[in-house]
């Protein structure tokens, strides 16, 4: 079972340097999903581990919770292109303009 | 086996979302990683979150970035400047140490024996959650509900658009183009339509004008842009071997690619 955590790790951490190298405010969002995906694994993992089905609710969550997330944020993306024709994340540094 | 393999893949698709050039490779290797977490939620005896995965992730969070990915321009590249100096090495670093301390704690420690979900699952697994979900966590099930109606409805307001001008209508559109023509010399009709040659006839080869150059104006902008236009000379280099192939003698024509040799005659010519 530590392999799964271990893999989930590992996940999470690609997931992590992806954020904080990429430019792309799309694949940035992707790497989010990434260490969501990760999360979930350690949280079914755990949930076999322990033999209850908590873990498996907090996954269902954390996936409905991500869902709505990507929905605002893609939409936040395509409005930040709109105006800047742009969707690197260093070119949004001002909220305004 | 089943782990290993999967976690296999799914390390080094991940690995290739950090490395993609482009945003539409780094999706598709999501869906990698996304769908082999799904096969790895069957065999940790989750159906459920098996199907919701495979739907939820795979099928409609995936999709949702093709789309925006489609909107915005599939080959909007990223950029390789750094604005911070050394902020990419610096990511690496802490991200390697971050790992190396995850992955180091938790080898040293011991879960215990696995307790499996046989007894959990007894009524089956979508059953048995739905017990848990619709009792002990109903309040969080309804708070979500709340959620996605927001995410919804901000999803709409911060899509639309209020349109602040009227819509240009044909009359306008007409006498614009009337306004330009006068101002600037600008051509009145529409654009020239690509080539159409014998042996070729797309929309990527030029059409060519009266002095054998290619017309730009007649193939598509987004074609130029991406550098797949052909060139209507080139298409007929191998005119002459076809030639010999028939058994037609290639001397006695005249030269095929009408850019370097004389000019086709016309009917003014012919008189």
């Amino acid at each position: 079972m530590t392999h799964y955590v271990v893999l989930s790790a590992i996940l999470f951490t690609i997931g992590c340097v992806g954020v904080l190298t990429r430019r792309n405010a799309i694949v940035v969002f992707m790497c989010v999903e990434l260490m969501l995906n990760a999360c979930n694994l350690a949280f079914v993992a755990f949930a076999r581990q322990h033999g209850n089905l908590d873990g498996q609710i907090a996954a269902f969550f954390v996936m409905v919770v991500a869902a709505a997330e990507v929905v605002i944020g893609l939409a936040i993306i395509m409005t930040i292109f709109r105006t800047r024709r742009s969707i690197s994340v260093d070119d949004a540094s001002l909220l305004k303009y | 086996m089943t782990f290993w393999i999967l976690a296999t893949v799914m390390v080094v698709a991940a690995l290739g979302i950090l490395f993609a050039r482009k945003a539409v490779h780094a999706a598709l290797l999501l869906a990698v990683v996304m769908i082999s977490l799904a096969v790895l939620y069957a065999v940790l005896e989750a159906p459920f979150l098996f199907a919701v995965q495979i739907i939820v992730y795979t099928g409609a969070i995936l999709m949702l970035f093709l789309f925006v990915m489609m909107l915005i321009g599939v080959d909007a590249a990223d950029s390789t400047v750094e604005t911070i100096r050394g902020q990419r090495g610096m990511a690496i670093v802490l991200g390697l140490a971050f790992g190396s301390v995850l992955v180091i704690g938790l080898s040293q420690v011991t879960l215990g024996t696995v307790v499996g979900l046989e007894e959990a699952n007894a009524g089956g697994n979508v059953e048995e959650i739905a017990n848990i979900l619709f009792s002990h966590y109903v309040f969080a099930f309804e708070a979500t509900s709340a959620l996605l109606i927001t995410a919804a409805l901000g999803a709409m307001v911060l899509a639309h658009r209020e349109r602040l001008t009227p819509k240009p209508g044909q009359a306008e559109m007409a006498a614009q183009r009337m306004r330009d023509y006068a101002d600037s010399g600008k051509h009145l009709g529409p654009l020239p339509s690509p080539g159409v040659y014998a042996r070729h006839n797309a929309v990527d080869t030029p059409a060519l004008l009266p002095d054998g150059t290619a017309a730009e104006s007649s193939v598509s902008r987004v074609l130029a842009a991406r550098g797949t236009v052909r060139s209507a000379p080139a298409l007929a280099d191998d005119i002459v071997d076809v030639r010999r192939q028939l058994g037609d003698d290639p001397t006695q024509m005249p030269d095929p690619s009408g850019v370097s040799g004389a000019p086709a005659s016309t009917e003014e010519d012919v008189k």
